[in-house]
């Protein structure tokens, strides 16, 4: 007999679909940072072979057990605010800039549905914490919340290296912002759909509708190789990923904006980080890899699209020099953003002749 | 279970809103008015108007706000605030007094919204915010539209020249 399954509701199973909500968010959260703790692991590992060194070795067998003795290691550090900085300012930004990125990830749909049956009753449950209408416009609404952190980290410090990183930071972010925007419009003008989850599905389709290819998905990034490459270049831009890392450039400015921190905040400023890759990962995976589309099963194919992408931020960060900043400056506002405007122009109109 | 969570965030919005004119230091004046618009963006998404809460996230918290964080940054007002100010506080207590007044005389003899029109909560539903917004913006009022946009354009090149050294 097959049944059609249920969908979870508030209203019908309130307390069924609290439950499940709560595991889904748990689980969610503590598979991110389970991610955010390795992957500090894994870049120190993978820049240390491309430099020829071994990385961490010492720390549990092949230096597996380096991030949680690192984490503990800031854990119980004198945590110090400087007497002549605003201390509010001072301990919230490290939240703030932590908090968009876990929020972000929130929208991402990791797999199809999952069926379990309560009570006789068959239910179906998206592997997604919560499908908005305006899934992508969230994601950019927390991207822009995430500059507030670097800016009032650079401005509680009242210190000249934190400012100088600060400003830098938020005019770099504002300018990439943009590009990155943009360069997303010409993915839901292809969906017509702004929810994640119309997109991935919208994605599993034939490429191109032809049946002939029907072997190749319509991943956005056949029809839209552009506006992918300037997503994945402003995004680096916008999390301070070597190459676009000035904010914190050490031979400048020392440490940038997080110069006064220590302990457990400067711990946070680095797991935002990595948080935010993660974050920057997933979505590039929704909008252009298909999401959890592939030959496995569900999140196994999101998580291995996720984990290249960042193995391949990594493999950036081992190859190329940082840049000057009026060339940053160049690059965003006279290269990148025509760039995504005429993208946004070329799809308009392939979509009027075409569809 | 929706007047506790409207009556909790009317509440931070307020305490919020108090406090970025309470605030001696204009960070954390600023800070008080993102969390205000944050409450706003979460009125919005109570009104089933996400579109709207996305927008207001992303042009008032996003943008406008980190541009006059960023003012504040490069103007470094330190010591310079932290005198006491009094002699705006007539003028401020007499135009708030005003607006009340005119705020109260409006809702008074003034014509009740709010008391249901075409879009419903199902046409929203069946339909999606975004693209009802849309409709509206570029099938219906297509002309107001691209007067606004000719006004934004205007403001952007004014906007160019005044930063020019030479023209």
């Amino acid at each position: 007999m097959v049944m059609t399954p249920e969908v979870l509701t508030l209203s019908e199973t309130p307390w069924l679909f609290t439950g499940v909500m709560l595991v889904k968010i748990a689980v969610a959260f503590v598979v991110t940072i389970l991610i955010v703790a390795y992957a500090t692991y894994a870049e120190r590992k993978i820049i240390g072979r491309m430099q020829t060194r071994m990385g961490p070795t010492m720390t549990g067998p092949k230096g597996l057990l380096q991030p949680i003795a690192d984490g503990l290691k800031l854990f119980f550090k004198e945590d110090i605010i400087p007497s002549q900085s605003h201390w509010f300012a001072f301990i919230l930004a490290p939240m703030m800039i932590l908090a968009p990125a876990f929020i972000s990830i929130s929208v991402i749909p990791f797999g199809g549905d999952l069926e379990f049956s309560y009570e006789g009753i068959l239910y179906a449950v998206p592997m997604q914490i919560a499908d908005l209408n305006i899934g992508v416009l969230f994601i950019v609404a927390m991207a822009g919340l995430g500059v507030y952190g670097i800016v009032l980290a650079g401005l509680a410090s009242n210190s000249k290296y934190a400012l100088l990183g600060g400003i830098r930071s938020t005019a770099q972010m504002i300018s990439y912002e943009l590009a990155v925007g943009l360069s997303i419009v010409a993915i839901f003008m292809l969906s017509e759909t702004l929810s994640l989850r119309g997109i991935v599905a919208a994605q599993q389709l034939p490429l191109w509708g032809m049946e002939s290819f029907s072997f190749i998905p319509n991943w956005y990034i056949f029809c839209q190789p552009l506006a992918f490459g300037l997503f994945v270049i402003g995004s680096m831009a916008e999390i301070n990923r070597t190459p676009f890392d000035l904010p914190e450039a050490e031979t400048e400015l020392v440490s940038g904006f997080c110069t006064e921190y220590s302990a457990m905040k400067y711990a946070l400023f680095f797991m935002a980080e990595y948080a935010n890759m993660i974050t920057v990962s997933a979505i590039a995976t929704t909008l252009f890899l298909g999401g959890w589309g592939g030959p496995f099963y569900g999140w196994i194919n999101f998580l291995l699209k996720v984990f290249s992408f960042m193995f391949f931020f990594i493999w950036i960060r081992a190859t190329f020099p940082r840049l000057r900043y009026d060339q940053l400056m160049f690059l965003g506002w006279k290269i990148m953003l025509p760039l995504a405007l005429a993208n946004i122009v070329i799809t308009g109109i392939s979509i009027l002749i075409w569809l | 279970m929706e007047a506790i969570l409207f009556y909790l965030t009317a509440t931070v919005a307020i305490i919020s809103a108090l406090f970025v004119i309470k605030c001696r230091n204009p960070v954390n004046s600023a800070l008080n008015l993102i969390t205000t618009f944050l409450c706003l963006a979460v009125f919005y998404i109570m009104l089933e108007a996400p579109f709207m809460a996305a927008i207001q996230i992303m042009v008032y918290a996003g943008a406008i706000m980190v541009l006059i964080v960023f003012v504040i940054m490069l103007l470094n007002l330190g010591l310079a605030v932290k005198s006491r100010y009094s002699h705006g506080l007539a003028g401020g207590g007499f135009l708030a007094a005003l607006t009340l007044l005119v705020t109260v005389y409006f809702i008074k003899f003034g014509e009740a919204t709010g008391t249901g029109g075409e879009i419903t909560s199902e046409v929203i539903s069946s339909y999606g915010h975004t693209e009802l917004i849309g409709r509206a913006m570029f099938v219906d009022f297509l002309l107001p539209f691209e007067i606004a946009s000719i006004l934004l354009l205007v403001a952007i090149i004014g906007a160019v020249i005044l930063s020019k050294r030479e023209v």
